[in-house]
């Protein structure tokens, strides 16, 4: 382990710049957003140096670690700020800063017509700082610390246009949904204090194996539980959809590329925990496995590009978190498919701002068609994350999803059946949707509305489209050469000496699987959508696209179970605040007036009644005396 | 004489006194009330005074009449002034501060 002492730069940088266009105000207007990306990029040469250094070291010397202070000292409890740069996270590192600087050149056009561009960067680099502390902080209360700020930006963020009712119900709902999951984390923190007397990664890590089942698997659930929560799996997915609400490069950055990984990077982070739960591992797989399918089928249906794409992000999270249940060769692969995801996702995103930003913020695809020719550059970098998400080799997801489905039927049994059923399906519904958003899009006869005058988003805009492009075709197949990420990763989550003794198919049986599932998936929707597309969402559809179209009843479910009778909770209490509590006080108020104004009446001014009580007051003493001493 | 007759008579005279302090409205009779009343006092002092063959009784009674002629003065002073000002000595009439 090598002490470092510039990791603090990396949050602390953007932190610094977040705060001071937020307390400069307007003066910052002009140049706000030139400090913020200035700030954003200076951390991403730091994450590049820091990844050399890194690599230039060899064995256990590749982690660095900068202890800031000591945070909390109760008795025997210790914990510092420290942070933690190992294999692991800089990865992570590199993909914030490096997507994040994109994104932030990105708005800065994206945004130019925004009176608050300037208060948008600053959250940008609240959320840069706070997401770096998460991936960096080297116990799971720095992590907590980094989580929470992450929820407060993307908060922020989905509600930056709060003018609209519907942004800020939207910002609400995914703040209280994320609130949920970080019961989760705070309860896996607690419980890790109480059984392991420790908080730090490396404290829980060596006091596994002395732990008992039942405690590392509550333990495990917990942190599944903080994951679903943030990275918007099932149970507690339905916000990720409205959280479209944001700004475009907002649902880039934080919702499709970076954030919304954090569960899985918790969970794979905490890898010797669920190595050493079957259990948790289990609940791992069938969390995954339900929103993969869920996020897959809610995306055939929507008709708003951004809430497409968001169906699409749920669904490969569903796969990684799917992959992280999968024993410690899934951790790797998990990572390579969010990497790869965070290139190929960001850049569709960006490609539906930039085709929103022609098109006078209209999101509904059937009111899209033949926009290849208007936005020639935007078509070319869509579709480039377009044929790496649904996996067509050689591109990105082509390496991270096949491993990901190969290593499902590895799991063995019947268990490798489903698993490897359901991804592959997942792979087939992939390829369907987002056919359908390229088509619905890009080709067939414009459906535009008779104002839109489409047109080619200027450079600062495709630049970060045209590099996350690149990313999206190649960075599948650098990570996957020689296995470089698995085995770069092996120090961590003990990746490298792992061997299947299951195996239910060959690697390239899935693979040709996985490409027969994906041409049927693609074709299909070619058929389906190669004709006229009515611009007005057909009311007479199937069963099934309707329960799509309202999510499965995600909202509806949540509604019954948790809105209602938490509103009927409510209210019984405020009734009960009004007519028990208040009455109460009410109530001895009104009793004291009326005793005083009982009593006022006494006190008539009239001399001889003032003599007579006080002749009856002395007559009653005397009697009081008098029976007293008697 | 039983002893008892003066103080049944000093009983009667402070009942008397009681009564019309409660009833009479005109300050002037108010005030005589009172007067009665304490001198049913003295009568009641000097009364135990000579039965326990002491001079304590006595003395409280001198007491009693030093502080009677002061409230005579002061209490006159006030039903004369309270009688030019307004026509009436009615104790009912001073009712002012009620309020």
């Amino acid at each position: 382990m090598t002490s470092s002492t510039h990791l603090v730069y990396l949050i602390a940088l953007p932190l610094f710049s977040s705060a001071l266009l937020l307390l400069l105000g307007r003066i910052a207007d002009k140049w706000g957003h030139y400090v913020a990306t200035a700030v954003s990029a200076t951390t991403f040469l730091i994450g590049l140096s820091e990844f050399f250094a890194m690599r230039s070291r060899e064995g256990a010397a590749r982690s660095s670690v900068q202890t800031l202070f000591n945070w909390i000292s109760v008795g025997s409890f210790k914990v510092d700020a420290a942070l933690l740069l190992d294999q692991l996270s800089i990865c992570f590192v590199l993909l914030i800063t490096g997507v994040g600087t994109l994104i932030h050149i990105y708005s800065i056009a994206y945004m130019s017509h925004d009176r608050d561009r300037r208060r948008f960067f600053a959250y940008l680099n609240l959320f840069v700082a706070a997401m770096l502390l998460l991936v960096l902080g080297n116990s799971y209360l720095n992590l907590y610390v980094g989580w929470e700020g992450v929820g407060l930006a993307s908060y922020l963020l989905i509600g930056f246009w709060n003018e609209r009712p519907a942004y800020a119900v939207a910002a609400k709902k995914a703040f209280v949904a994320n609130r949920v999951g970080d019961i989760g984390l705070s309860l896996a923190i607690m419980i890790a204090f109480a059984q392991f007397g420790s908080v730090s990664f490396d404290g829980v890590k060596a006091g596994v194996p002395h732990a008992s089942t039942a405690a590392l698997t509550a333990l495990g659930a917990m942190i599944l539980l903080a994951a679903t929560g943030k990275s918007a799996q099932f149970p507690l997915q339905s916000w990720l959809g409205d959280a479209m609400a944001g700004p475009t490069p907002v649902s880039a950055l934080i919702h499709a590329a970076t954030m919304v990984t954090a569960g899985v990077y918790l969970i794979t982070r905490s890898n010797f925990i669920f190595d050493a739960s079957p259990t948790a591992r289990v609940l791992v797989v069938i969390v995954g496995a339900i929103t993969l399918l869920f996020g897959a089928i809610v995306g055939t249906a929507k008709d708003d590009i951004k809430k497409a794409l968001a169906a699409s992000t749920m669904s490969q999270i569903g796969y990684m978190i799917l992959a992280t249940g999968l024993g410690p060769i899934g951790y790797a692969f998990a990572i390579m498919h969010l990497l790869t995801h965070g290139f190929f996702k960001a850049s569709m995103f960006l490609g539906a701002g930039s085709v929103m930003h022609g098109m006078n913020d209209e999101v509904n695809m059937r009111k899209y068609g033949a926009l290849r020719k208007a936005m020639p550059i935007t078509a070319a970098t869509f579709g480039l994350g377009y044929l790496a998400i649904i996996g067509v080799p050689p591109f990105a997801g082509f390496y991270s999803k096949d491993k990901i489905i190969e290593t499902a039927f590895n799991a063995g049994g019947a268990k490798g059946w489903l698993l490897g059923g359901a991804a592959l399906l997942g792979a087939a519904i992939t390829a369907f949707y987002m056919t359908r958003v390229f088509i619905l899009t890009f080709t067939g006869k414009s459906r535009w509305d008779d104002e839109a005058h489409p047109h080619e988003s200027p450079s600062l805009m495709w630049i970060p489209m045209v590099v996350l492009s690149i990313g999206s075709v190649a960075s599948g197949f650098l990570f996957n050469s020689g296995n470089a990420l698995v085995n770069w990763l092996a120090p961590v989550v003990n990746s490298a000496n792992f061997h299947s003794e299951k195996e239910l198919m060959k690697p390239i049986v899935v693979s040709l699987l996985a490409l027969a599932v994906v041409v049927l998936g693609a074709g299909y929707a070619f058929l389906k959508y190669r004709a006229d597309v009515p611009v007005v969402a057909p009311e007479k559809v199937s069963l099934f696209t309707k329960a799509a179209r309202r999510d499965l009843g995600q909202d509806d479910l949540n509604d019954l179970l948790l809105v209602r009778p938490g509103q009927a909770l409510t209210t019984a209490l405020v009734k009960t605040d009004e007519n028990v509590i208040d009455g109460t006080v009410r109530g001895i108020a009104w009793l004291v007036q009326y005793l005083s104004y009982s009593s006022k009446k006494i006190q008539n001014g009239y001399v001889r009644s003032y003599a007579l009580i006080m002749a009856l007051g002395a007559l009653a003493l005397v009697a009081t005396i008098w029976v007293v001493t008697l | 004489m039983d002893i008892s007759n003066y103080l049944y008579l000093s009983a009667i005279l402070f009942t008397i006194g009681a009564v019309g302090v409660t009833i009479r409205r005109n300050a002037i009779v108010v005030f005589m009330c009172v007067e009665l009343m304490l001198n049913a006092c003295n009568l009641a002092f000097v009364t135990f005074s000579r039965l326990h063959g002491t001079l304590d009784g006595q003395v409280a009674s001198f007491f009693t009449m030093v502080v009677a002629a002061c409230e005579v003065v002061v209490g006159l002073a006030i039903i004369v002034t309270m009688y030019r000002s307004r026509r009436s000595a009615s104790v009912d009439d001073a009712s002012l501060l009620k309020r």
